[in-house]
């Protein structure tokens, strides 16, 4: 039973919208849009998940008519979206578990092959799930190229059962398990876990990172990669407001500072090659991005860590030089 | 019932004789069965597998603890304690080896089963002449068939046809019939000229 | 058909014949000869249409089954031992989201220390789970119980386990009346789900459920396994017309309506105590055995009525529960709860050491003879235990038991028969 599109979320006066032609308009504008992540969920203000979420199946939705199930893998969206005895989704949805979802979707596409059904299956999961628990499975969907888009809603720790500490924590976050007490409060400086680098070491045909901070490129992102058969990856990073101690209302702002700092690259991959990036045409120092958040309030003020603000700086840094995001032309052109 | 015993190494086809024995007297109507013993496979490794031979179905899944035939298609094992264990109502041997029976150390074996009933036979010669492979089972297994009386050599023949395709069937077919005629020629040293079934359990 | 061959090939047919549509495949010995032949299969077009997919473990060849089957397919699995429990998250998972999935355990030990030949341990681990288990007593019935197995998994919307002795029976070769494709079909219908995930009519699978429901919905998974108690019988009846020969079912006894005592126990080792049972009858001693076919659900009532005239038991085990005993026989006492019978446990076969007619015969007999204690072992080395315990008396790192054993054994003079 799908419930009807409200009017007032539509985005109908979204500023871009209106002026642009049908064609170019996101999903989300569209009173057509299938809603497949209805509201009445209970995910927390300003969760950026449920955001990313939302664009990311409404747009897999209309990709594939609506032919297409998900598999989610335990954690916030699955909860959130499920509390019993209620559901938020429109779409064939299966929870099963914690570290399987990749594995499950493998078994789902090759059960609507042998039944000669079109159905195209996409697996969901945090980044416990994907970076962690579910890697090894992760790893051997990717190797066997099943049929299965894996997005993956990065939003830095295990969040649903009280924000302990992932593979993708980045260095000096505090989490429950990462205390931010001590000589070297917080995350340590790992090694880290590159999964979209991994997938794109598997040579699966798309990889690629977006944001909540543009979501038209996430919409994107999800059509090209249903224009692909065979293992493809998505990394979604996604502000937790919870977890970051950021403020609700300035999710996207959050998500915004992390992708023009550089500490959140945008690109695309096909077969193991970047083929593209979003470059970045002003960049922010890592403060802007890293003072909105509590969970790095102790790098900063007068028992602060300056040394450990530039070691991720570095960070930055590198990424942008790694994926060539300084937009040189922009910034000559507009004289920025 | 009739139990027998097969010892070898690792890649010589004890598994194999095994199942081929049971093969055929399934032909012959009867109930058999087969198994190895269970180890990490690795070539050359000691391997010994089992076979029942009844008219009855054949319920009890031990090792054969006290065979009526024991074939030993490495001649090294002769000494090996798993080989020498329960050999009391053993009515055959046979040994791959050239050796002459006397020149064969195997002093504990010839004393628990008695020099008449060991049966030297040249199985990896013959193997590697009409083969090509040192792979002697299937003629150990017809020198036993003819020995035994337990299988007729067109039923042997059907076994290994099921079992093995084109050249590789051939040549063991051909392999198989040399030591048939070995037997019934009476050209092997030693051993019984026909060993009668028991019903032993 | 008649057909002599190795049990694991016969299981293989069986399953072919039940056209599984997705077959997931991770390897561990002893079951791996099953999904080797259907590879073969499925690559050949034999079995078709058939997705095969080799997984990156145990875990994932589960789970990618409950995929499978909330898609609507027929999904087939095996595995044994460490691989059961690695999937053991997913177990209860697809017990509890009503899956009618079909795996063949080929029963195996489980480490450490590691031990690759049979015993019950693995699938006794997972006694309670929500699967179906039913244990073969010989590779016909293994052959028969997979056709069962998708029949009742279906029908009931359960997941079925097989139980199949590693190496005793899926290593062995032995006579099987292979049945025809033509009679599976017609024992075996199509697939039809309960649920199934359908652009067409979406619902979402696998919520959370709290205290609200919880209870409710774990006794509708026990109800199903009550059901079972009722289906198990009627499927064997039916197996029975189609086939002509028994298979399946709850329990079977053998010689045991005037039997002052009852041996009971599990699989394989079934085939032995038979053989003993022939030889102590022919010595005058009423006693006779009972075979448990579904050990999940546990049939409390058939069992009680089998035993009701018995004197005593004596329950057989291939697993040790450790700071317990026998499993097996605490469920039998559960069975028999309110009469007066002795039940012994006594316990054989662990890790794969034979199982000899000689010893169990003289076990019965003792048994017989009231002369077991509540728990015993069958051909149980207690010197080489004693000097083990003697090593940890008197000294503290007195080292890895198991290597001392194996050193022990291997040194000692053992009446043991060739492995």
């Amino acid at each position: 039973m799908t419930e009807h599109v409200k009017f007032y979320q539509t985005g109908t006066f979204t500023v871009g919208n209106r002026l642009l032609d049908e064609a170019r308009r996101t999903v989300q504008s569209l009173m057509t849009r299938a809603n497949s992540l209805n509201s009445g969920h209970r995910a927390c203000q300003g969760c950026g998940e449920a955001l990313g979420a939302r664009y990311a199946v409404d747009t897999a939705v209309r990709e594939t008519g609506g032919k297409m199930a998900i598999v989610n893998a335990t954690g916030c969206l699955e909860v959130f979206s499920t509390p019993y005895p209620q559901s938020s989704w429109q779409v064939p949805w299966l929870h099963s578990l914690f570290g399987n979802a990749p594995a499950v979707a493998s078994g789902m596409a090759a059960a609507a092959k042998v039944m000669g059904k079109d159905i195209r299956i996409i697996a969901q999961g945090g980044d416990g799930a994907t970076v962690d628990i579910g890697f090894g499975c992760l790893s051997g969907m990717f190797e066997r190229n099943d049929d299965v888009l894996y997005i993956c809603y990065d939003n830095e720790a295990y969040m649903n059962t009280g924000v302990q500490r992932s593979g993708s924590t980045p260095a000096r976050a505090t989490t429950a398990t990462t205390p931010g007490v001590g000589e070297q409060p917080g995350n340590k400086f790992g090694i880290g876990k590159n999964v979209p680098r991994i997938a794109m070491a598997h040579g699966i045909p798309y990889v690629a990172t977006a944001s909540v901070a543009d979501l038209r490129d996430l919409e994107r992102k999800v059509t090209r990669a249903m224009s692909f058969s065979g293992a493809r990856y998505l990394h979604v990073h996604v502000p937790c407001p919870l977890g970051w101690g950021s403020d609700p209302a300035e999710t996207l702002k959050v998500a915004r500072l992390a992708v023009e700092s550089g500490l959140f690259p945008l690109f695309e991959a096909e077969y193991g090659k970047v083929v593209g990036r979003r470059k970045i045409r002003r960049r922010v120092p890592v403060d802007d991005y890293l003072k909105m958040q509590k969970r790095f309030a102790h790098l900063f003020g007068a028992k602060g860590d300056p040394a450990a603000v530039a070691r991720i700086q570095g960070i930055a840094d590198a990424n942008i030089s790694e994926y060539q995001l300084d937009d040189i032309e922009a910034v000559k052109l507009l004289n920025i | 019932m009739y139990q027998v015993r097969f010892h070898g190494r690792g890649g010589q086809g004890v598994v194999t004789a095994a199942e081929l024995l049971s093969v055929a007297a399934f032909m012959d109507g009867r109930h058999a069965q087969a198994f190895p013993s269970f180890g990490s496979e690795r070539m050359g490794a000691p391997v010994a597998a089992f076979c029942r031979i009844s008219d009855k179905p054949i319920r009890i899944r031990e090792p054969v603890a006290a065979p009526d035939a024991l074939i030993v298609q490495d001649a090294s094992l002769v000494r090996n304690p798993d080989l020498l264990a329960g050999l009391d109502v053993t009515k055959v041997v046979l040994v791959n080896t050239t050796l002459a029976i006397h020149e064969l150390r195997a002093e504990q074996l010839k004393t628990r089963v008695g020099l008449g009933k060991i049966v030297i036979l040249p199985a990896t010669e013959i193997a590697m002449e009409l083969i090509g492979r040192n792979v002697p089972n299937v003629i150990m297994l017809s020198a036993f068939c003819a020995i035994s009386g337990l299988i007729a050599f067109d039923t042997l023949t059907k076994a290994i046809e099921s079992k093995f395709k084109g050249k590789i069937a051939q040549s063991n077919i051909a392999a198989a019939e040399k030591a048939w005629w070995l037997v019934q020629d009476q050209r092997l040293p030693a051993g019984p000229s026909r060993v009668t079934e028991t019903t032993h359990a | 058909m008649l057909k002599q061959l190795e049990g694991s090939h016969a299981v293989a047919e069986a399953i072919a014949m039940c056209r599984p549509q997705v077959i997931s495949c991770y390897p561990i010995t002893p079951q791996t000869h099953i999904v080797e032949a259907l590879s073969g299969w499925v690559k050949s077009g034999r079995l078709s249409p058939c997705e095969y997919l080799t997984v990156e473990s145990e875990f994932a060849a589960l789970s990618a089954l409950i995929g499978a089957s909330a898609m609507g397919a027929r999904t087939y699995t095996a595995t044994s031992s460490q691989g059961l429990l690695y999937m053991a998250e997913a177990l209860w998972n697809a017990s509890g989201l009503g899956l009618p999935i079909v795996m063949t355990d080929g029963n195996r030990a489980i480490g450490g220390p590691i031990n690759i030949w049979n015993d019950h341990s693995d699938t006794m681990a997972m006694r309670d789970c929500g699967w179906i288990q039913l244990h073969a007593e010989s590779n016909q019935e293994a052959t028969d119980l997979h056709i069962q197995a998708f029949k009742l998994a279906e029908e009931i919307s359960m997941p079925v386990m097989v139980c199949v002795d590693g190496f005793i029976l899926t290593h062995a070769y032995e006579r099987v009346d292979m049945p025809s494709q033509k009679e599976v079909d017609e024992f075996l219908p199509a697939y039809e789900p309960r649920q199934i995930l359908d652009p067409a009519d979406p619902i979402s699978i696998g919520a959370m459920v709290g205290p609200e429901a919880y209870m409710e919905v774990r006794y509708l998974l026990h109800n199903r396994h009550l059901q079972a108690l009722d289906v198990i019988p009627r499927i064997s009846d039916e197996f029975r017309n189609k086939f002509g020969r028994e298979a399946g079912g709850l329990v079977r006894t053998y010689r045991a309506e005037d039997a002052e005592t009852i041996v009971v126990a599990l699989g394989s080792v079934n085939g032995t105590i038979q053989d003993s049972i022939d030889d102590l009858r022919d010595a005058g001693h009423p006693i006779g055995s009972m075979s448990i076919c579904s050990f999940r659900p546990f049939p409390l009532k058939a069992i009680r009525t089998a035993l009701q005239n018995a004197k005593r038991v004596i329950v057989i085990e291939k697993n040790l529960a450790p700071g317990l005993g026998g499993i097996l026989a605490s469920n039998i006492r559960m069975a028999l709860r309110g009469m007066t019978k002795t039940v012994s446990t006594v316990i054989c076969g662990l890790g794969g050491r034979a199982i000899m007619k000689k010893s169990v015969t003289e076990c019965l007999l003792k048994g017989h003879r009231d002369q077991l204690e509540d728990l015993s072992f069958i051909d149980m080395n207690w010197p080489a235990i004693e000097r083990e315990l003697e090593r940890e008396k008197t000294t503290r790192r007195s080292g890895p038991m198991a290597e001392h054993l194996m050193f022990d054994v291997t040194k000692d003079v053992m009446p043991e028969p060739v492995s």
